[in-house]
């Protein structure tokens, strides 16, 4: 099929969204799902899928979701690290359905749910 | 030495080929080599044909044919081994590897074994200068070899035929 | 349109392929499918990364983690640890990304920290067969805006600003050679592409062919567009089966988009590419011979003038550059001639990517501004010679160019500073000896070279360049005299005034530059007999010392039986007497050697 200039841009955006995680220098926004044995066993794989699924339906970009190890507090699995600049904020004792509402509410509305935070649940 | 096969079926090949492109300016090179590759070798008898198909005279076609070194006008063996000799393998030590090969099948650079299995030859750079020294055995490369590699890499190729 | 959460990016360069990365890639993809993760992982073959030493090389983004020399059993770890758990398997990294326990990302990596990267951008970045990726990094806008916005003449104004030189080897500046071709009419004109590396040890333009397509073919678009040609030709080595494989593809790809064909964008350009494969004759990356190969002939040079730009291919007008000068068209058409011109310094500007090879750490390819020092090349980059070893040379140029010494690794590279310490930019292969290595056995290798693919035309190089590398062949074997020097040096300079095209001109070259730099060398072997390194094996010597026991297990293996214990008793009572070679019947074949027992080592070389 040959395509227009508009065609060509439209490609150009779709794709980019796709591949711009291989540019290491241009990201906002980290998510940081702990992924240790007792991460993995208490639901944290879902928990991901979630956060994947979410970031992309919304048209997210420059988003890093990595994984990482156990950080010695397993009770209150699963949980994750979102950093935004220099700011992090930690969510525990997440689901799927909990996962979904951070990415809406903290990365797209940039409004941190603070009875999910780690400083929360631990008073 | 390596058989020869001039079947009717290849001289059909390579006449559809040039049908295919006629028309366009497409000049003897694409034809020779699909031909190569067609009968392994470019022969005088295929010569020949070329030039009738293509109206060129046989002078011609047999100075462009000796001239590039991709072109044979021999069938070369079953296996070609070819042993990169530019100057990254070079440095690297590919001439003590294409000696002990030569050593090893009897043979010396540019020629066949007589059971027509292997062809021995110095190619130039293929660009896999990271993996120095290299050599090419058809398809297969293999990297960063030293001589006490070569029997077992022959091996292979000598056991597969003898399990035919 | 599938998110994926991690990609994971293989090499699919030709260095990469032989050390079966394509096995590896489905090893991956059966593993992910395994653990249910196939929909969130995705697995791209890319072009060459650049690092060939360090290959199969795998790299896994969001985070940047480098593996290197990453096996087929490896696989699975990398899949299950890493992709599914998190943890990065550090005993696969690449031993560099990993210091003090602190984990590097690629890009922070010293090898690849202080390159710049313009003709290979995308090189490692995208899939060379995914017209889409190459989009989605500004693929094709160089064009558009070509298209839309500028006249042929603001074109090549544009590249004349960029002070862009032909990268393929003589530096012949870009934007004046565009302006020529553009001024003569005729009824078809054309471009054409030389991608018929032939080089030695030079692979950048294999590996941005590979890594890259679809910047080459934009690029010759533009060039069309500029200089009103209709039709390209990539003339490329058959020796490069990957890159001609990715190039038919990502031809069909463009003309599938409408960015190659008629009425390109609507706008009444057309431009059509075909691909003509070489043959295996080095001579054919001369731009003459490079047409009359296309042309279907031998591919002997014609006499210049008439220019290629005048008469070229099938006598119509022609625009002839290196794939790697395209490759830096995109970006200067989008980013502007001046952001260009910033870049290197006085004379060179942009980068220039090489190949580092031969006795170095890190062979591979790196692309560097113009006006960076050899020692930070070679030492910086590619981590100097390895096991210990003392630099010695660098051939620059191929067989074109020359060896430059420890004294020049100071120099700031660039055209013209290369060819006043007697070598050349050439096409960018840099082959790095060391101490072990002959400096007068390179230069009889580089004419062995020349010599065979001398293609007969003229007289001074085909009787000439043999002459020489038989005169070489006498030092090596210890037969030249001082008169040979002298003659040596006279035909050198003979055959690079009166040869017909640039391979005879400077074929002599790595001669000329190994007398002025080696000199020392050539005397060893001419008054001593000796090869300093040892790599003339006619000029060695056995000698068996006072070590020697009187055991004999080196004359039960002389095949030639000239050992004889006739030297000095070593047991008076038996009257046992050490060994001693003939050297008039010696072969050197080293067997004395090794059947020396390794405690008594008597034997030595010389």
């Amino acid at each position: 099929m040959k395509k227009s200039i508009a065609d060509l841009a439209k490609i150009r955006q779709e794709t980019l969204r796709k591949i711009q995680l291989r540019d290491k220098e241009d990201t906002n926004c980290r998510i940081v799902v702990g992924m240790g044995t007792c991460g993995i066993s208490a639901g944290a794989r879902p928990c991901l899928s979630a956060i994947v699924d979410e970031v992309h339906k919304r048209g997210l970009s420059n988003i890093q979701i990595v994984q990482t190890g156990c950080v010695g507090m397993c009770r209150l699995e699963p949980m994750f690290d979102v950093y935004v600049g220099n700011e992090k904020v930690t969510y525990v004792n997440m689901t799927p359905e909990k996962s979904r509402q951070v990415v809406v509410e903290h990365i797209v509305n940039k409004r941190v749910i603070q009875e999910y935070t780690i400083g929360e649940v631990e008073k | 030495m390596a058989k020869l096969d001039l079947s009717k079926a290849k001289y059909a090949k390579l006449k559809k080929f040039i049908d295919e492109n006629q028309g366009e300016t497409c000049g003897l090179m694409p034809v020779l080599h699909q031909a190569q590759e067609i009968f392994g070798c470019i022969p005088i008898e295929v010569q020949k044909f070329i030039s009738e198909e293509l109206n060129v005279s046989v002078a011609e076609i047999y100075g462009v044919v000796t001239f590039y070194s991709r072109f044979s006008t021999e069938p070369v063996g079953e296996y070609v081994i070819g042993v990169c000799l530019g100057t990254a393998c070079y440095v690297k030590g590919a001439q003590k590897i294409i000696d002990d090969i030569g050593s090893k099948l009897n043979i010396k650079p540019e020629q066949t074994t007589k059971d027509g299995k292997f062809t021995l030859t110095a190619t130039r750079c293929i660009g896999a200068c990271g993996l120095a020294p290299v050599i090419t055995i058809n398809d297969d490369v293999y990297g960063r070899l030293t001589p006490d590699q070569i029997p077992e890499i022959l091996s292979k190729y000598t056991d597969e035929l003898e399990g035919e | 349109m599938q998110f994926y959460r991690a990609h994971v990016l293989i090499c699919g360069g030709t260095g990469c392929v032989s050390s079966k990365s394509h096995e590896l890639k489905a090893e991956m993809e059966k593993e992910l499918k395994a653990l249910g993760i196939d929909n969130e992982v995705q697995i791209v073959m890319t072009g060459c990364f650049g690092l060939c030493e360090a290959g199969p090389i795998v790299i896994v983004y969001p985070e940047g983690t480098f593996y290197s020399q990453v096996k087929i059993k490896d696989a699975k770890r990398i899949v299950t640890e890493h992709l599914y758990k998190g943890r990065i398997v550090k005993d696969l990294l690449y031993y560099e990304s990993i210091q003090q326990d602190k984990i590097k990302a690629v890009n922070e990596v010293d090898f690849y920290a202080k390159q710049k990267r313009i003709a290979l951008a995308n090189c490692g970045v995208i899939d060379p067969e995914n017209i889409d990726e190459y989009i989605a990094l500004d693929g094709y806008q160089a064009l558009i805006k070509v298209l839309t916005q500028m006249k042929p003449e603001d074109v090549i104004e544009e590249i004349k600003l960029s002070e862009l030189r032909g990268r393929g080897g003589a530096g012949f500046p870009t934007g004046l050679k565009w302006d020529i071709a553009s001024q003569y009419k005729d009824d078809m004109k054309y471009v054409c592409c030389n991608a018929d590396e032939g080089d030695p040890g030079a692979f950048m333009d294999r590996s941005i062919l590979e890594g890259t397509p679809h910047s080459v073919l934009e690029a010759m678009a533009i060039a069309g567009y500029a200089t009103g040609a209709k039709k390209g030709y990539i003339y490329v080595r058959a020796e490069y089966p990957i890159a001609v494989k990715r190039l038919q593809i990502a031809i069909k790809q463009a003309k599938e988009y409408g960015l190659l064909g008629e009425d390109i964008f609507d706008t009444n350009f057309s431009f059509d590419i075909e691909i003509r494969l070489g043959a295996g004759a080095f001579v054919c990356g001369e731009e003459t011979a490079l047409i009359e190969s296309i042309e279907g002939k031998r591919g002997m040079p014609r006499t210049k003038p008439p220019f290629p730009a005048e008469k070229g291919i099938w006598g119509k007008p022609t625009l002839l550059n290196n794939v790697e000068t395209f490759a830096n068209i995109p970006l200067i058409i989008l980013k502007g001639g001046e952001w260009f011109s910033k870049i290197g310094i006085e004379g060179s500007k942009g980068t220039k990517v090489f190949a580092l090879g031969g006795k170095i750490k890190n062979t591979g390819l790196v692309e560097v501004p113009m006006g960076m020092t050899l020692r930070e090349v070679i030492y910086d980059i590619g981590g100097g010679c390895p096991n210990g070893k003392e630099f010695k040379a660098v051939q620059t140029g191929g067989p074109s160019g020359g060896c430059l010494t420890k004294e020049h690794l100071d120099t700031p590279i660039g055209y013209d500073n290369l060819v006043k310490l007697g070598s050349m930019m050439g096409s960018g292969g840099m082959i790095i000896m060391d101490e072990d290595t002959c400096m007068v056995d390179i230069a009889r290798y580089f004419l062995d070279f020349t010599c065979e693919e001398s293609c007969g035309k003229c007289t001074p190089c085909r009787e000439g360049t043999k002459r020489l590398k038989e005169l070489l062949d006498r030092f090596c074997t210890g037969k030249g005299t001082f008169e040979d020097l002298d003659r040596l040096e006279s035909l050198a300079y003979y055959i690079q005034d009166n040869s017909l095209c640039n391979l005879g001109q400077s074929a002599p070259n790595p001669v000329i530059s190994t007398l002025t730099h080696f000199r020392d060398e050539y005397l060893a072997h001419v008054v001593d007999r000796r090869c300093p390194t040892g790599v003339c094996k006619a000029l060695l010597q056995y000698t068996i010392t006072d070590k020697c026991i009187g055991c004999g297990s080196c004359a039960k293996v002389c095949p030639q039986e000239c050992i004889e214990p006739v030297g000095k008793v070593i047991n008076e009572k038996t009257n046992r007497r050490a060994y001693v070679i003939d050297h008039t019947k010696c072969i050197k074949c080293g067997a004395c050697i090794e059947a020396c027992p390794p405690k008594v080592s008597a034997i030595i070389t010389q």
